[in-house]
């Protein structure tokens, strides 16, 4: 029982990150109708970033993950500005091509001045060690990341459901003409929830640094199993990227530990659960199948 | 029309004359060496997960082994006329295959070193079999190589999967560590290294009490390492076979579920000086593993790390002694057999027994080309011994080369 909930709690960590990263994505597939490929490299970008203030800068891990996500959404409102804003009117797969370059870019641009080699991180000192909780303990940080995000999503749900943004964003992620007929100016939103989305995939960057290894490459095989969590939520489903990535996460530690003798079983798990999902509601588990494409 | 026939047929000889190498010295005067040059070829990886590992600083190595064979032979040197030409697999087997063919056929390269990735390592075997030239493999981990796949133009020179598995399996057990859980990476060099360390670690009178394949690429290990402490028996071992960014994952969050302290210790497969770098020794502190080579075991090895050093601005990996010595023993073989013809410096090199700066005890095998060298039982310092950059670990016990290696297997047909 004692390694279940264990197991458990370690799923939810894990689905802590696929639930920031899709949350991101979500809001900005919701608001843009654009699939961001280049989600994990901002990812990557948040752990490297975090690592150059570090070393460069001296500035410890709870700055940096302020500064971070702002400097990347900054950065990623500058690309919306100038690229992403004008395909927008294109065929989908225009921007998708877009932001699987840009990925491309910022790989080799990171791996052209820091090498692909890990590079270290160290667990901020304060978090370090473990805690008691009841039945087992466990790793400071990791209960630090989960309640971390937990907040951070229920921050979000908070804006979005009880703010005048919150307000627009929603009804222009669900019918975006009704919601411009009512003469609300969407496009002055667009900009901002897509730096917004950016600025969460840095921020999963930066809690990602102190445990995981960060290169150039970090984020490229995530991002893979994050577009499964969203497919699974729902395409632009805020809850649903939330729930699925947690869900996910959970699946995944599961998977692991109790079909441990089916090694390509457990692998692929995430993937049989999105094709299933995908019979059963082809929208994804909390997508509205009559959502505009 | 019948002289264009002619020509035609004239040239078509030419060409099949230069395409089967042997062929003869096709080169002015009285030179023995084809086009009177020697031309060697890195193919590695040079953007990837391996970039660092060997990559353009390998290049840099033989660079320095032309260098030392020109200074060592002045005017007597069988040619001045030696370059390096390079070029990058990105890890991918059918690149790996039209850049060696590429890199004999149109660079004139006589020998092929290092090829990182094993699966471009054995395709790189089959290209110098055909083309019939040198081919020495550095970073490659398969023993196939020296097994079903090898033949009379390859030689595999700085370690394989089962000196790295032996040694540490092996002499980790007699140390003491006798109950093991393994983790490995779900791909063949994952699996190949579960079967061998799992032999080795049994053979030395440990057990076995859990082990599990792992996704490829993985960034969350948390599952297993809580997984290690609550196995019947405990095991007092684990044993990772990751790699690369998968292994600084792993190494991190071993750290984080402080194992260590849970009286679980850390033996890794395959681990080189650039992965301690990036995990900090602090971080793997008392784990052991085999290296093939080591810049700080001595004086000699020393010095010339100190000159890789100011070349590069880096410490050498294994990876690029190794680089460094199969380019100069090509060299010294080519000098002795004053010619470049691929059979006649393949009957030179088999059964010659080296002593190098990475080599030691060192001797070409003639049954299957494995190269057998000495192998070194390596742990990590703890942070407070390390006194100098990149001097990470401790040589605990030299494995001596007639066991540091398997015995030719009954697989290799020359």
């Amino acid at each position: 029982m004692t390694g279940f909930l264990q197991h458990t709690f370690d799923g939810l960590v894990n689905g802590a990150f696929y639930a920031l990263l899709a949350l991101g994505l979500a809001v900005i597939f919701g608001m843009l109708r654009v699939v961001n490929f280049a989600h994990g490299a901002f990812y990557m970008l948040g752990a490297m970033g975090a690592y150059v203030l570090l070393t460069e800068f001296g500035v410890p891990f709870w700055w940096a993950l302020v500064i971070m996500p702002v400097l990347l959404g900054a950065l990623g409102m500058a690309l919306e500005r100038a690229f992403v804003h004008r395909l927008a009117q294109l065929d989908p797969l225009y921007n998708f091509l877009l932001t699987f370059g840009l990925t491309l870019i910022l790989q080799d641009l990171v791996k052209s001045r820091y090498g692909v080699q890990s590079i270290p991180y160290a667990t901020p000192g304060e978090l370090g060690g473990s805690v008691d909780l009841g039945l087992f303990d466990f790793p400071t940080y990791r209960v630090f990341v989960l309640v971390f995000a937990v907040a951070i999503c229920v921050g979000v749900w908070w804006l979005l459901t009880h703010s005048r943004v919150g307000m627009v964003v929603r009804a222009a992620t669900e019918r975006p003409e009704l919601t411009r007929a009512f003469g609300i100016n969407v496009g002055r939103w667009v900009t901002p929830v897509f730096g917004f989305g950016i600025a969460l995939a840095g921020l999963a960057g930066v809690l990602a640094a102190p445990m995981r290894a960060v290169n150039p490459l970090m984020g490229a095989d995530l991002i893979i199993v994050v577009f499964a969590v969203v497919v699974i939520g729902g395409l632009g489903s805020i809850f649903g990227s939330v729930a699925a990535g947690f869900g996910i996460g959970l699946v995944q530690a599961w998977g692991v530990v109790y079909l441990a003798d089916w090694p390509i079983l457990s692998q692929t798990l995430v993937f049989i659960v999105m094709a299933a999902v995908l019979m059963w509601r082809p929208a994804g588990l909390f997508g509205r199948e009559e959502a505009p494409a | 029309m019948r002289r264009t026939a002619g020509l035609a047929a004239a040239s078509a000889v030419a060409l099949l004359a230069a395409g089967c190498g042997g062929g003869g010295p096709a080169g002015s005067g009285d030179s023995k060496l084809t086009d009177d040059r020697v031309v060697l070829g890195v193919l590695n990886d040079q953007s990837g997960v391996y970039a660092d590992v060997s990559g353009k600083n390998s290049v840099k190595a033989v660079e320095m082994a032309i260098a030392d064979f020109k200074a060592k032979y002045g005017d007597k040197a069988v040619t001045k006329n030696i370059s390096v030409e390079s070029a990058d697999h990105q890890n991918k087997p059918d690149i790996a295959n039209t850049k060696a063919a590429e890199l004999y056929d149109r660079k004139g390269v006589d020998a092929i070193l290092d090829v990182p990735t094993s699966s471009a390592a054995l395709k790189v075997a089959d290209v110098a079999k055909a083309k019939k030239k040198l081919y020495f493999n550095i970073t490659g981990a398969t023993t196939a190589l020296t097994g079903a796949s090898c033949n009379r133009y390859t030689f595999h020179y700085a370690y394989d999967s089962y000196m790295l598995a032996h040694g540490t399996g092996t002499q980790a057990t007699q140390q003491g560590a006798k109950n093991w859980y393994i983790v490995y990476p779900d791909y063949a060099f994952g699996q190949d290294m579960e079967k061998k360390f799992s032999a080795a670690v049994e053979g030395a009178g440990g057990k076995i009490v859990g082990k599990d394949a792992t996704p490829f690429p993985n960034d969350n290990f948390s599952t297993f390492l809580l997984k290690a402490p609550t196995l019947n028996p405990k095991p007092d071992t684990l044993g990772t076979m990751q790699a690369g960014g998968d292994l600084v994952n792993l190494v991190k969050q071993y750290n984080e579920f402080k194992l260590r302290d849970k009286g679980v210790g850390l033996a890794v497969g395959l681990m080189f000086l650039t992965d301690i770098h990036s995990l900090t020794p602090a971080a793997l502190a008392g784990t052991t593993y085999t290296d093939a080579w080591y810049w700080n075991f001595d004086q000699q090895n020393r010095q010339w790390a100190d000159r890789f050093l100011s070349e590069t601005g880096t410490r050498p990996t294994f990876a690029h002694a190794a680089n460094y010595s199969a380019a100069m023993q090509y060299l010294e073989a080519v000098q002795a057999a004053g010619t470049d013809d691929a059979d006649t410096v393949v009957k030179g090199l088999e059964g010659k027994e080296i002593n190098d700066v990475f080599l030691r005890n060192g001797k070409i095998r003639a049954e299957d080309h494995r190269v057998v060298h000495d192998a070194y039982l390596a742990q990590v310092k703890p942070q407070a011994e390390v006194k100098e950059d990149w001097d990470y670990v401790k040589i605990l016990k030299t494995i001596p080369a007639a066991e540091a290696f398997a015995q030719p297997s009954g697989d290799c047909k020359m």
